[in-house]
């Protein structure tokens, strides 16, 4: 495309045929713990 | 939804229900409102050709053939189910969410005690408003035991040492590292356990067990000496920054820079915060967070609304300083602005909360059972033990029903994917309500993610390039 670059992503709709397996870690359990971050953590399946 | 903003030179576009984001040129950025406004839930009401004739009668910046052109490719975008995608998720999540409960992890409060006395600690210098106290052996032993046989089919199990500082504890922390890898094999489970702490008590005794058994460890240190001094001294005033820093580049060096973090918190008196990231990175730490203190307005080191506007051009700043070490061979991960586009979580997961008070509880030195590390010593919060397990499920219903949909002020926000309607506890300090919204938080995650987003453009942009 000439006006329009794409980032590689994860189709979110995909994820929903094979995601909630729960296995990911657990949001506070990482560096937060007082606030909620969900988006920086690793799927433990396609990782 | 759509949501689109400028930053460092890029038209930034971000699907919000697909996940797909565009970098756009200043023309395709303009014509997407005006593209969708032409649709009704999604769907375009007139062919790709009308609705190009349409927007060159109504906008004459640009030339006919290049606006036909942008909605050719916007319309391109909207097809391959990129672009104007719709929210379709809410009743997945309902349903997600009214699986069977198992817990995978556990904050464990080893130590209600602390050998600092930090001015914002919501432990209140360990104690949690209540008495000082240290988990026994037993009080351990039977919350991992609980942590097994309530984890159905997960594999993974986490286990954060918590406080307090648990450092304090540490004969225990050991004992119930080995008690938990004894229970592995025979229930085909793997614990990670993390250690969170102060540092003071750091050694390399404590440091060798650590890097065998500790998946990560949180080092708590605020940056610069005298903005870590002032916010973590001892209990009788002396700062802690000089004897903790060269434990902590020690640990980081053993780690080989992995899997630790500097957590760092930042206040109304460092507002200047990208500093204190600036200032770790220069100590030599490839791991850092540094995040908001959350405290009640009263506090005179909290962060007001009218911090907002001057916090936001600390994350541009820092943004921008981050990527310039990134170009020079001298990158640093700052935990906030982690962004895993391609192998981020599933939507369930993005959607459904962060897990307090269901899959995550914390556990007082007492064997008490709360909905998370914040909630500890909020009796209305109370859920249960490790004796009688989760005595007051009502507790845990409310917490299981609190997703983003459950939010009103979640579901026209962009961020939800990325903060899965953000932290209960927060919320509930702040508007009284676990599924309220701490707006502060909000603003400086929206901002966040903004940054994220945008490095990811400015580092793809690079490779491009070269």
């Amino acid at each position: 495309m000439k006006h329009i670059k794409t980032l590689s992503t994860r189709d979110l709709k995909q994820s929903m045929k094979k995601g909630g397996c729960g296995e990911c870690q657990t949001s506070c359990q990482s560096a937060c713990k007082t606030s909620c971050t969900v988006g920086n953590q690793s799927c433990e399946k396609v990782k | 939804m759509v949501h689109q903003y400028k930053n460092n030179g890029f038209n930034i576009v971000l699907d919000v229900n697909s996940g797909a984001v565009h970098v756009v040129d200043d023309i395709v950025y303009d014509l997407i409102p005006e593209v969708e406004a032409l649709r009704v839930d999604g769907v375009a009401r007139k062919e790709k050709a009308a609705i190009a004739a349409e927007l060159v009668k109504k906008i004459t910046k640009y030339k006919s053939e290049e606006i036909e052109e942008a909605v050719e490719e916007i319309e391109e975008l909207a097809e391959a189910g990129m672009l104007f995608t719709e929210d379709i998720y809410e009743n997945y999540i309902g349903d997600f969410k009214n699986r069977e409960t198992v817990v995978k992890a556990l904050c464990l409060h080893i130590a209600h005690d602390c050998n600092l006395a930090c001015k914002y600690c919501f432990a209140e210098e360990g104690e949690y408003h209540g008495r000082r106290a240290i988990m026994s052996y037993e009080v351990g032993k039977k919350a991992l035991d609980f942590l097994i046989a309530n984890s159905g089919n997960r594999v993974n199990l986490e286990v954060d040492f918590f406080g307090g500082e648990p450092l304090m504890n540490w004969q225990v922390v050991k004992d119930l590292v080995v008690y938990g890898r004894s229970l592995e094999k025979p229930n085909n489970k793997k614990f990670r356990f993390t250690l969170t702490t102060n540092g003071v008590l750091l050694n390399d005794e404590i440091l060798a067990f650590a890097n065998q058994e500790m998946s990560n460890i949180v080092l708590s240190i605020d940056g610069r000496k005298e903005v870590h001094n002032y916010m973590r001294p001892h209990r009788g005033g002396q700062g802690s920054y000089d004897e903790i820093v060269p434990k902590f580049k020690k640990v980081a060096e053993s780690r080989e820079q992995m899997n630790y973090y500097v957590r760092g918190t930042f206040t109304r008196h460092n507002l200047d915060f990208s500093e204190d990231v600036k200032h770790l990175a220069d100590l030599g730490f490839k791991q850092i967070s540094v995040e908001p203190v959350v405290a009640d307005e009263k506090e005179e080191y909290a962060i007001r609304e009218s911090d907002i506007p001057g916090l936001k051009e600390q994350y541009d700043k820092l943004a921008m300083e981050l990527l310039k070490r990134q170009k020079e061979g001298k990158g640093v991960n700052f935990f906030h602005f982690m962004i895993d586009l391609e192998g981020g979580p599933c939507v369930a997961k993005r959607l459904s909360g962060c897990g307090s008070g269901t899959e995550y509880l914390a556990v007082t030195p007492w064997g008490d059972f709360y909905p998370c590390h914040q909630f500890v010593g909020q009796e209305e919060f109370l859920m249960g033990n490790v004796e009688e397990g989760i005595v007051k499920t009502e507790i845990r219903d409310r917490f299981k029903s609190c997703n983003v949909y459950a939010k009103e002020k979640c579901k026209d926000c962009f961020a939800k994917f990325y903060c899965s309607g953000g932290c209960a506890a927060n919320s509930y300090n702040f508007t009284g309500d676990i599924n309220g919204a701490y707006e502060i938080g909000c603003e400086l995650q929206r901002k966040r993610i903004e940054c994220a987003i945008m490095i990811k453009a400015a580092l793809a942009n690079e490779e491009k390039e070269n």
